[in-house]
């Protein structure tokens, strides 16, 4: 983050875009009252009450004009989700409107909110703490109900718990090497061999690596699977692409304000939020019957987790579509085979042979509940191994989890090489805390005395 | 202990001094050698001059983290590591299976010879006036600390003075029953300084210690005990101790290992009733690390023995000290006690263990030099500090003196970091941290404690100690010798290669590794957990000079643990980016929001001066550093002060 901005006057549009009913246009920060008493005619919101909704219009002081009918809520500080004043915009839903308030908003004084910055706000100001804050971002990201299952059991601590079992069985193993340093007379504490050491570092490490796995899958709860549908012009991608957007399927869509360069909608495929890629680009291809865009082909495969590649089950593989398979060979790839409404001209046999059969799905796009076998297959491929009925465990889904799981990870690697190498328990054990404080990091658990009371409560010792 | 008859006394104006130091136990004896060594006019008052560096405890020093506190007292031209090299009856070093960070050396003293010699070298020390008196009250001006007023009415005036009061403050012992007002081994006890400490607004915290009962070693089976002899090998504390001048084993003391019983513990837990431990007569607060027996009976029901070590106290005693079985019960059960444990049946106790509870400035109340943040000019050390045991205080002694010292000459104060020296560590836990109990150091405490080792305090403290004039031009020279001499046999080791000849793939076959192929570099060869340096001559050239052992030593522990070492210089560096960030003094805590309740609570108590010692204060959370960070790093705090 920036030094210098912020604690500045931020906004945002808060609500989905989109044709909505209303949206909402929302300011945080000391000059919130300041920019919209600029552009809003109507009561002076200077002097109306914390937390009333007043009636009036917003408009461009430059044409004189209005913009839109609006209701405005002032919520002056700090009773409010950042503890600072905030107006909220209320407008009629069209982006067109929405987005010329955010506009002039802009102009007249606030600066564009970062994602997740009035949640940061409401952090730094003391409204919320570390772990809430991570978890509201979590469920604010999250694209579907499984990966908001995730986050919520996270608020509810599952995580904590299983990390703070994993450091209760590292404080032991801590609490006896450091115990056969500090008093190296008495026989209290059973000596901490390298070889005790060494088996629980491995148990450690198998159970931080089962952690790890579900990460992945977090990750994608999370983020999405990012996803392109690749295939020669007239194959029906964008058939595909509706059949998946349609059914109420498709989350969101790209957030107006911010300017992308590639278009991501999201869709929610049996729990699985897939991020579709280049879906501007299917559309550009599909409706211009343009020669195959080969490299943008190769740009959406490279940028995703799986690639969706139709062929069409009525005609013969051609050279393109040889051409994309062998593009997608080392892409995790679903081949669809679309048009099984009209007679079959296509190899099975041959397009089995060449990406694994149970890779090939079967559809009729056109047809009702035609991508209904794509759609398990989907599923298959990333709950795997009966992953979706661990929705009670425990699923690291947030990336500095992740990265700090990786760090523990690395140092009980360095507990097992040292102990190994045959270098002495008090060294090794630098690393076996380096893992322990990684994971504290986790759970934001603070170490003061924690070992020593644990030295205590546990050996008898005393010279 | 004495009955005061009259209170009476005319104060009279006795002298001035630059420093005066009050209390003449291992902190206040370092303190004021220390204040004398660098040229101060100095004071040093204690309440009996037969007490001088007593060892009112154990007969022994050193052992993990406190042993290396001693090298680091020798280091920076203190006394102890001298002093004991003069006195011990037996040296050993602990810990020799484990890694170099927490091999410990530990001696046996002869405490009246210890007493003797450090009394003697105060006696000569120039610049330095040993007196026998108790201190009532400070000359305290303005809040600025000028002098003390002793029992006799007479007035010292100083510039800066250094309270060492030990357990001498307002000291109550207990055995059983029995509670009389004392010092430390019924010596007279300070009533007034206490009273007066409170009437200027500092807290005190009532802290409670023991000792357990010395016994007759003529009455004594040693048949039924396990000896414990010193070691072989030389090693002494002080740099300057010649190695020929190591007491060979035969001429050392040995120890002697017992364990109680269930018997034993019988008869504890018959008389748990009469026990001040659990009475509630003792209101102080004790060790942890250092319980009574009874504590332990208690604590740890299931253990069926523990063990008893019986150390001698001197050459010219026959007390033996029965480490382990410290003790306040009443002196009946103690000789029962005592009788019921192997090689113990007939002994002869000659004085019964004790407790004693005693006052302590609650820590928060100093700032990193030990001035306190109440009256300047004023530095508390030793057990007064709230630590336990004779190196924590020697170590806190020298660094308050230092300090004293400094500020009486107008210089900027000495600041030892938790990566420096153990005394940091010591010093920034008990100013960030404090104490619920008597602190005793740990390795565990230091969390850079593979750059803390016994053997390296001197490459880490000697040039301070030279420059604040402790250490001997002569000694650092000798000293700058042995560090040139590591310095070059590193680099010739990174610029020799072995080849791999019969010679060479014979040896490395013989332990079970894979021969070379290729040449490898002398430096890297040694890393292999088989080969010393001396193995390594067989296939190198000598160097130019023939080395030390303790040069061999250093080439040895810096080659083969050069990756951990790393680790733990990469972490300090974590560290630094976080003292880097300073606290504003004038910060107000109540106008940032955020901060939880306790968080606020504590961080305006202690004030920490950086962001990473606010991090070490416990009930300040990741979360309120992170806070604090970000306000501090944003000006945020200028804007709340507006």
């Amino acid at each position: 983050m920036a030094t210098t901005t912020d604690f500045d006057t931020i906004a945002a549009i808060s609500t989905p875009p989109g044709e909505g009913g209303i949206s909402i246009v929302r300011i945080s920060g000391d000059d919130a009252l300041k920019v919209i008493s600029k552009i809003y005619r109507g009561k002076d919101l200077n002097k109306v009450a914390s937390h009333t909704i007043n009636y009036g219009h917003v408009f461009d002081p430059d044409t004189n004009e209005d913009v839109d009918e609006v209701m405005v809520s002032v919520m002056r500080a700090p009773k409010t989700y950042t503890c600072e004043d905030v107006i909220e915009v209320n407008c009629h839903g069209g982006i067109l409107a929405t987005n010329t308030i955010l506009q002039l908003i802009l102009s007249y004084g606030a600066r564009l909110a970062e994602p997740g910055e009035f949640t940061k706000r409401a952090f730094l100001n003391g409204r919320i703490d570390l772990s809430q804050s991570e978890a509201v971002m979590d469920v604010i990201d999250a694209k579907t109900t499984r990966s908001m299952k995730a986050a919520e059991s996270q608020l509810e601590g599952n995580l904590s718990r299983l990390i703070r079992t994993l450091r209760q069985q590292i404080l032991d193993v801590l609490a006896n090497v450091e115990v056969n340093i500090d008093y190296p007379e008495y026989d209290d504490a059973e000596v901490m061999t390298s070889k005790l050491l060494r088996e629980n570092a491995v148990d450690l490490k198998a159970k931080v690596e089962k952690l790890l796995e579900t990460a992945k899958q977090g990750q994608v709860l999370r983020d999405g699977l990012a996803t392109s549908i690749v295939g020669r012009p007239n194959v029906g991608k964008s058939s595909i692409l509706n059949h998946l957007l349609h059914q109420d399927k498709a989350i969101v869509t790209d957030v107006p304000g911010t300017t992308r360069d590639v278009l991501e909608e999201y869709v929610n495929v049996k729990g699985v939020p897939l991020k579709l890629v280049d879906t501007a680009g299917i559309r550009e291809t599909e409706d211009k019957v343009e020669k195959i865009g080969v490299e943008r082909s190769r740009k959406a495969i490279a940028s995703s987790d799986l690639v969706l590649l139709v062929l069409n089950y009525s005609e013969k593989i051609s050279d393109e579509d040889r051409q994309l398979i062998e593009l997608t060979n080392d892409s995790k790839r679903i081949v669809i085979l679309n048009k099984t409404d009209l007679p079959q001209q296509i190899d099975v046999d041959e397009v089995k042979n060449l990406v694994g059969a149970e890779n090939v799905s079967t559809t009729s796009a056109i047809q009702d509940n035609g991508t209904e076998p794509l759609e398990e297959m989907i599923a298959k491929l990333f709950f795997t191994q009966g992953i979706q009925s661990s929705q009670n465990d425990v699923m690291v889904t947030n990336a500095r989890h992740v990265s700090l799981l990786h760090n523990a990870k690395e140092s009980l690697n360095s507990v097992i090489n040292g102990l190994d190498e045959g270098l002495p328990v008090d060294l090794v054990q630098m690393d076996m805390h380096a893992c322990w404080e990684s994971l504290g990091e986790i759970t934001g658990d603070s170490y003061n005395g924690e070992l020593l009371d644990q030295l205590f409560s546990q050996f008898c010792l005393g010279k | 202990m004495s009955q005061i008859v009259s209170e009476e006394n005319i104060q009279y104006d006795a002298g001035e001094y630059d420093v005066i130091v009050v209390g003449a136990g291992h902190a206040g004896s370092e303190a004021a050698l220390a204040s004398a060594r660098m040229g101060n006019k100095t004071m040093l008052i204690t309440i009996n001059l037969d007490m001088v560096a007593f060892m009112p405890c154990n007969p022994s020093l050193g052992g993990p983290a406190k042993g290396t506190v001693v090298r680091e007292i020798d280091a920076l031209g203190g006394e102890m590591g001298r002093n004991i090299d003069k006195t011990y009856v037996q040296m050993r070093m602990l810990n020799t299976g484990k890694g170099p960070a927490v091999r410990a050396l530990r001696a046996q003293a002869d405490k009246h010879a210890y007493h003797r010699a450090m009394k003697e070298t105060i006696e000569n020390q120039p610049n330095l006036d040993l007196k026998q008196g108790i201190v009532d009250s400070l000359i305290v001006e303005d809040g600025v600390c000028k002098g003390i007023v002793t029992f006799t009415g007479a007035k010292y005036y100083s510039k800066t003075t250094v309270i060492c009061a030990g357990t001498a403050a307002r000291g109550r012992i207990i055995i059983g029953e029995l509670r009389y007002s004392s010092g430390p081994n019924n010596s007279q006890p300070a009533l007034k300084l206490s009273e007066n400490l409170e009437e200027l607004g500092f807290e005190l915290k009532r802290f409670k210690t023991g000792t357990p009962p010395r016994v007759n070693g003529r009455t004594i089976d040693f048949s039924k005990t396990e000896e414990q002899p010193g070691d072989e090998e030389v090693n002494h504390f002080s740099f300057e101790t010649p190695d020929d001048k190591y007491i060979p084993v035969k001429d050392q003391l040995s120890c002697w290992l017992t364990y109680t019983n269930e018997h034993t513990h019988q008869i504890i837990r018959d008389n748990l009733d009469r026990a001040p431990m659990f009475t509630g007569v003792i209101e102080g607060v004790g060790p942890r690390y250092c319980p009574s027996i009874e504590d332990k009976i208690v604590r740890f029901a299931d253990k069926n023995r523990h063990q008893v070590f019986l150390e001698p106290e001197g050459r010219e005693t026959n007390e033996y000290y029965c480490d382990s079985l410290s003790t306040s019960l009443p002196e009946e059960v103690q000789q029962k006690m005592l009788h019921s444990v192997a090689g113990l049946e007939h002994a002869e106790m000659m004085r019964p263990g004790y407790a004693i509870e005693y006052d302590v400035v609650a820590p928060y109340q100093l700032k990193p030099t030990f001035e306190t943040k109440i009256v300047k000019n004023l530095y508390t050390a030793g057990q007064t500090n709230g630590t336990s045991g004779y190196e924590e205080a020697a170590g806190q002694g020298l660094y308050a003196g230092i300090n004293a010292a400094l500020r009486a000459q107008g210089k900027e104060p000495m600041v030892l970091k938790r990566n420096e020296a153990y005394i940091g560590v010591l010093v920034d836990d008990l100013v960030t941290k404090g104490t619920n109990e008597p602190y005793r150091l740990l390795t565990s405490r230091a969390e850079y404690r593979l750059l803390l080792r016994n053997d390296n305090a001197d490459f880490r403290l000697t040039e301070k100690g030279h420059e604040l004039g402790l250490i001997s031009d002569e000694r650092y020279n000798k000293f700058l010798e042995k560090k040139e001499a590591v310095i070059n046999e590193l680099d010739r080791l990174d610029h020799t290669r072995i080849k791999p000849s019969d010679e060479v793939n014979e040896f490395v076959e013989a332990h079970g590794d894979k021969p070379l192929k290729d040449g490898i570099l002398a430096s890297v060869f040694l890393r292999r957990p088989y080969v010393t340096y001396n193995t390594l001559l067989k296939f190198i050239e000598p160097a130019e000079k023939p080395l030390g052992r303790r040069v061999v030593e250093q080439v040895e522990i810096r080659t083969k643990y050069a990756g951990y070492i790393k680790k733990a210089e990469e972490n300090v560096a974590r560290m630094k980016k976080m003292e880097a960030k300073k606290i504003p003094d004038d910060i107000d805590y109540d106008a940032i929001d955020s901060l939880a309740t306790e968080a606020r609570q504590k961080l305006e108590k202690i004030r920490p001066r950086t962001v990473a010692q606010a991090s070490r204060i416990s009930g300040v959370n990741p979360s309120d550093v992170a806070i604090l960070g970000v306000y501090i790093q944003q000006g945020k705090i200028a804007k709340i002060k507006k």
